[in-house]
């Protein structure tokens, strides 16, 4: 099966539902995930991991270990003697403190879970004999295993150098007069929003298969990232190696979700065993790890007020955000990365004219977070819309009424948060789900059903998904490493085919598809004609991978102009052997044609001929060869995807259980290079939304241990919990990318939990009870029931 | 999440099976479906130096009907339950077969057997519901050739426990009565998962209408699969099948049960629970 059973749509390839390429491989088993690679002499690793949160290493005796049958090695820090990783902003201490965070624990460990030795065998079992045979002295600490522990007086401390465990807090913006904006507001509004730690669970969990190459002098480090780059420079300054000694390569990937786009400490123990040894070795990382001891994410927690007029005009917003981080700054991005974004985005798509806000992040005896999909904004927007509503009940106003009152309308627009939109249709967008609500007769029923004693309940939510973030709008949050910008190449053959290669990596979103599509598109080909290269640090010169809905805005516009400079090429060559000028040809159907008389037409296959095995015949000072480079960065504040979800949910009395009746997703992503992916991306993130705002949680006891490592305690919903999603398409094409596409990664998981909050408070508002923090679950549900039966 | 060692034997009789269990001693394990005891071992929380394979022996998944009742194998899958006809289990029968749409998801239904889940014995398995409902009978052999039959009431001693010796193996599964009026209903977060509580009725219903006794058991309110009698009293009081008979029955198991608090839900919660599908599994009973 081809991409092309699917004609082009609309004469191009960019909006068509070409089939997925991805799919005859992955669908018939045939993909390769790391823990598919085997090399001859792998050995394996699995890591003692402290047992408290918060101690002393007292002493490590792996003398047991190294006795177990299988066992070939055992390491400690002081063993491997690597370099710690450390993530920096560039900002002064009194708003940033850096920490290291080491390979392996040294005289401290920050969270159950950590990890202490690794441990090497001949095999995946013997492996795990190996870890239980490890003898490691504590000395229990206090845990700090909460934001309340974290902040109160005379707290433990996670860091030493980190007085009051607080790695981030920064206040910004502050608006002249919003005291008195407050003061005289006819409507006040206050909420306390909190969302639970949670894990972002790619169904690849983390897996490395690291191996030294003799013949290519380097490290080849196999591995499931978002970043590979990132990944060698983290990697190579631990080992004190030079980048061009370590090779990262990715092959399939089971999903990242943010998780992937920061740099594990497990993956470079494994590497470095692997030198030491001088046999490669693969860590593939367990469930119970991946759920305990992993990168986790989202716990937040927002104390937000929010001043609004008689007439339901949003007047100002005062925020204090603490979002708890866990033990250690991730790399590269630190542990500000939710609370900068939280704080530089949170007034979204809403004209808010004064704004303050507080942010911090926290350290706590937790396992450390990653920016999991969304990054913040599931948990502001949700905080944004859970002012709404109450704004709405307090002035008796219809939710969308006051919605529609606040949202932006005219682009560009530069908010208070000095932030540049650009065009989208966020009022378009929440007027047609209202219709789509009001169509399909939810209205009418919810009405009905309170006579028959039935409890439902419509919840909408309003978000605008920020994309493509450029090194500008990095710079601006102050980071040291700055990613951004992307860089492509497309490289002709002489069948007259091309591979582009990419610094994005498509880790699920289908970019082997889509950036094909675009790059067809440019050069007169079929998807099927193209294929795309990345995932390789030796093969692509530098990327930033993909995070933050980065690639298709980024990546895709590189590619579209690597593809635009081979085609340069191939209409030079071709209006030379068609003996005319260069503008008066054409590429079609790979052929570079005269635009005067069409039939005159050479094609790619004897251009490249030329090109490639006849240079002789090449015109004057032409080199040989048909390649094309391109690169790209996102001006300014980067591109503004928007969309509107509206959740009918009915709630089970005798058991509280939310039932999702109807979930209806009104989405613009400008241009959409392939729709069927674009659904699947808004399918798939509004399961993870739903996930937290009704399922999934890791709640850790006084001292600090986790609670959920297995499926049994973290609930993890299934396809039978996730409803039909019907998705409506508006299209304001950005300006500023060169498909005219903006990211559509994050939307869905991004509005979710507010859209199925407010549902759950709209069925519950005979009740007085509204739920401010996620997850909701049926036990919640039937009390809140019950005492108001 | 890989097991500590063990080693693997193979049965290919019953009492070859008991014969090895006797030999290897204590720290042996039977394996059948696995579906239990492999995650459990992967986690280590179950290391056995021994595992004796028993899904190889011969007869032991039929399904069958005589004066004594309906007769399990052991062996028999939760799926071959859940799909049999109508001549294997007809209507007497029918909660055994509904009621395997709760166990587990598809792939532990096709791997996980009767036997195995009954000597499992999790309070809120939909076997050991079924039985202690059903007031089924356990026929288990022992060392040379020794069986006996052990009630369900009996089976069960604690949270995974019960009182099958180590080296005694279930031969037959027999539900005596016929339950027409029988329904087994439960509530977990996630379709598939443990349930939170389970509840399973049977109903003594007469031609006219009204209720002439019946049982009622609840799984995941006690660390064993319990019978309520103060709710099975209502029901032997007798009274016309509806909503208000139904809610008393639930009221009485509400008011007669202390369940666990833990991460699924307080006491207080399961109670409610409790209540709540004690009235859904009459509702569906009686609408067999």
């Amino acid at each position: 099966m081809t991409s092309t059973d699917v004609a082009p749509e609309k004469g191009s390839w960019t909006g068509t539902a070409v089939r997925r390429k991805e799919d005859t491989r992955l669908l018939s088993g045939a993909g390769t995930f790391v823990d598919d690679i085997t090399l001859p002499r792998m050995a394996h690793a699995q890591f003692v991991r402290a047992t408290v949160a918060s101690g002393r290493l007292l002493s490590i005796d792996l003398s047991e270990v190294r006795r177990v049958p299988g066992v070939i090695a055992a390491y400690t820090a002081a063993d491997l003697d690597l370099n710690d990783i450390t993530a920096v902003l560039d900002r002064p201490l009194e708003e940033f403190v850096p920490t290291a965070m080491p390979i392996l624990a040294r005289d401290r460990v920050r969270f159950a879970g950590e990890p202490v030795a690794i441990v090497i065998a001949e095999d995946a079992y013997a492996v795990e004999d190996g870890v239980e045979a490890a003898q490691v002295e504590y000395e229990a600490l206090d845990a700090v295993p909460s934001e309340e522990v974290a902040l109160s007086a005379g707290a433990p401390t996670v860091h030493d150098e980190v007085p009051g465990n607080t790695l981030l807090d920064v206040s910004m913006f502050a608006t002249e007069g919003i005291d008195d904006v407050f003061a005289s507001a006819d409507c006040v509004v206050r909420v306390d929003t909190r969302s639970s730690r949670q894990n972002a669970l790619p169904l690849e969990t983390r897996g490395v298969v690291a191996s030294w190459h003799a013949r290519d002098e380097n490290l080849l480090v196999q591995t499931c990232t978002q970043v590979p780059h990132t990944v060698r420079t983290a990697m190579a300054r631990s080992l004190g190696l030079a980048e061009n000694r370590v090779r990262v390569t990715v092959g399939d990937m089971g999903g990242g979700f943010g998780i992937k786009c920061v740099v594990g400490r497990e993956e470079i123990a494994a590497a470095a065993a692997a030198l030491r040894l001088g046999r490669p070795v693969k860590w593939i990382e367990d469930r119970k790890d991946a759920l305990t001891a992993s990168f986790l994410g989202r716990e937040q927690h927002y104390d937000a007020r929010a001043a609004f007029d008689s007439e339901g005009k949003i007047l100002a917003l005062d925020s204090d955000i603490v979002c708890d981080m866990g033990a250690y700054s991730c790399y590269p991005f630190t542990a500000g990365i939710e609370p900068l974004m939280a704080s530089a985005e949170m007034p979204g798509v809403y004209k808010v004219p004064a704004y303050r806000v507080r942010a911090r992040g926290i350290t706590t005896n937790k396992a450390p977070t990653a920016p999991y999909r969304g990054v913040s904004r599931p948990q502001f927007v949700m905080t944004m819309e859970r002012l709404f509503e109450r704004a709405a009940r307090e002035l008796d106003m219809d939710p969308v009424e006051i919605r529609r009152r606040n949202v932006i309308t005219r682009f560009p627009y530069t908010g208070v948060n000095a932030i540049t939109y650009d065009p989208g249709s966020y009022l378009e967008a929440l007027n047609l789900a209202e219709q789509l609500v009001k169509d399909e007769g939810w209205y009418e029923l919810r009405e009905s059903a309170a006579a028959q004693g039935r409890t439902i309940g419509i919840g909408y939510c309003c978000f605008n998904e920020r994309s493509g973030y450029g090194s500008d709008a990095f710079a601006k949050r102050k980071m040291s490493v700055v990613p951004g910008y992307d860089l492509a190449e497309a490289r002709m053959d002489t069948s007259g085919t091309v591979v582009v290669s990419t610094g994005t990596l498509s880790h699920g979103q289908s970019h082997e598809t889509t950036m094909a599509q675009i790059a067809a598109d440019r050069l007169g080909l079929s998807p099927d004609q193209v294929k795309i290269q990345q995932g390789d640090t030796e093969r692509i010169a530098y990327g930033w991978g993909t995070f933050a809905s980065r690639s298709i805005t980024i990546g895709g516009s590189a590619v579209s102009r690597a593809a635009d400079r081979l085609g340069e090429k191939l209409l030079h060559l071709g209006s030379h052997m068609l003996e005319t000028t260069p503008d008066n040809v054409e590429l079609y159907d790979g052929t570079v044609r005269r635009i005067d008389d069409p039939d005159q037409a050479v094609g790619y296959v004897d251009i490249a001929d030329i090109a490639y095995l006849r240079p002789n015949l090449l015109p004057k000072a032409t080199e040989p060869g048909l390649t094309g480079s391109g690169d790209f960065d996102t001006p300014g504040d980067g591109t503004f995807s928007n969309s509107t979800h509206a959740v009918v949910t009915e709630l089970h009395p005798g058991t509280g259980k939310v039932e999702i009746l109807r979930y209806l997703c009104v989405e613009d992503c400008g241009v959409a290079i392939n729709p069927q992916v674009v659904d699947g991306q808004a399918r798939g993130g509004i399961a993870q939304g739903i996930a937290g705002a009704l399922y999934e949680r890791i709640t850790y006891d006084d001292q600090g241990e986790p609670s959920a490592a297995s499926f049994i305690d973290y609930k993890v919903p299934t396809a039978a919990e996730i409803p039909d999603v019907a998705i409506s398409h508006l299209e304001t094409p950005s300006l500023l990318t060169e498909s005219g596409a903006k990211g559509s990664g994050e939307g869905g998981t991004i509005g979710a939990p507010a859209a199925v909050v407010n549902s759950v408070n709209d069925a519950l508002r005979h009740t007085g009870v509204e739920f401010d923090a996620t997850p909701i679950t049926p036990e919640q549900v039937q009390h809140a029931l019950e005492a108001h039966s | 999440m890989k097991p500590a060692a063990f080693t693997y034997h193979r049965a290919r009789d019953v009492d070859g099976a008991v014969d090895l269990l006797t030999e290897l001693g204590d720290d042996t394990k039977i394996i059948a479906g696995g579906q239990s005891l492999v995650p459990m071992m992967n986690f280590r929380l179950a290391r056995p130096a021994h595992l004796v394979d028993v899904t190889a022996l011969p007869g032991l998944s039929t399904i069958s009907t005589d004066e004594e009742g309906l007769h399990i194998g052991p062996l028999t899958t939760h799926r071959a339950v859940e799909t049999a006809p109508d001549s294997l289990i007809g209507h007497d029968h029918a909660v055994l077969r509904e009621a395997m749409a709760w166990v587990g998801h598809l792939p532990i239904r096709t791997l996980g057997t009767v036997g195995g889940s009954l000597a499992h014995g999790d309070a809120t398995a939909e076997w050991c519901l079924l039985a202690v409902l059903l007031d089924a009978r356990v026929v288990v052999r022992g060392p040379g050739g020794a069986q006996r039959t052990i009630e369900a009431a009996d089976l069960f001693l604690g949270f995974y426990m019960t009182t099958l010796a180590p080296d005694e193996i279930i031969v037959d599964v027999v539900f005596p009565k016929p339950a027409p009026h029988s329904a087994l209903t439960e509530f977990a977060e996630r379709a598939g998962d443990f349930a939170a509580v389970a509840a399973a009725v049977d109903l003594d219903l007469a031609v006219d209408g009204t209720v002439r006794g019946g049982r009622v058991a609840l799984g995941g309110v006690a660390p064993v699969p319990v019978r309520v009698p103060e709710a099975e009293a209502v029901l032997q009081d007798g009274g016309t099948v509806g909503p208000e008979l139904f809610a008393a029955c639930a009221e009485a198991a509400e008011a007669a049960i202390d369940p666990p608090s833990d991460a699924d839900g307080s006491s207080d919660y399961r109670r409610v629970l409790a209540r709540t599908l004690i009235v859904r599994a009459c509702e569906e009973a009686v609408a067999r």
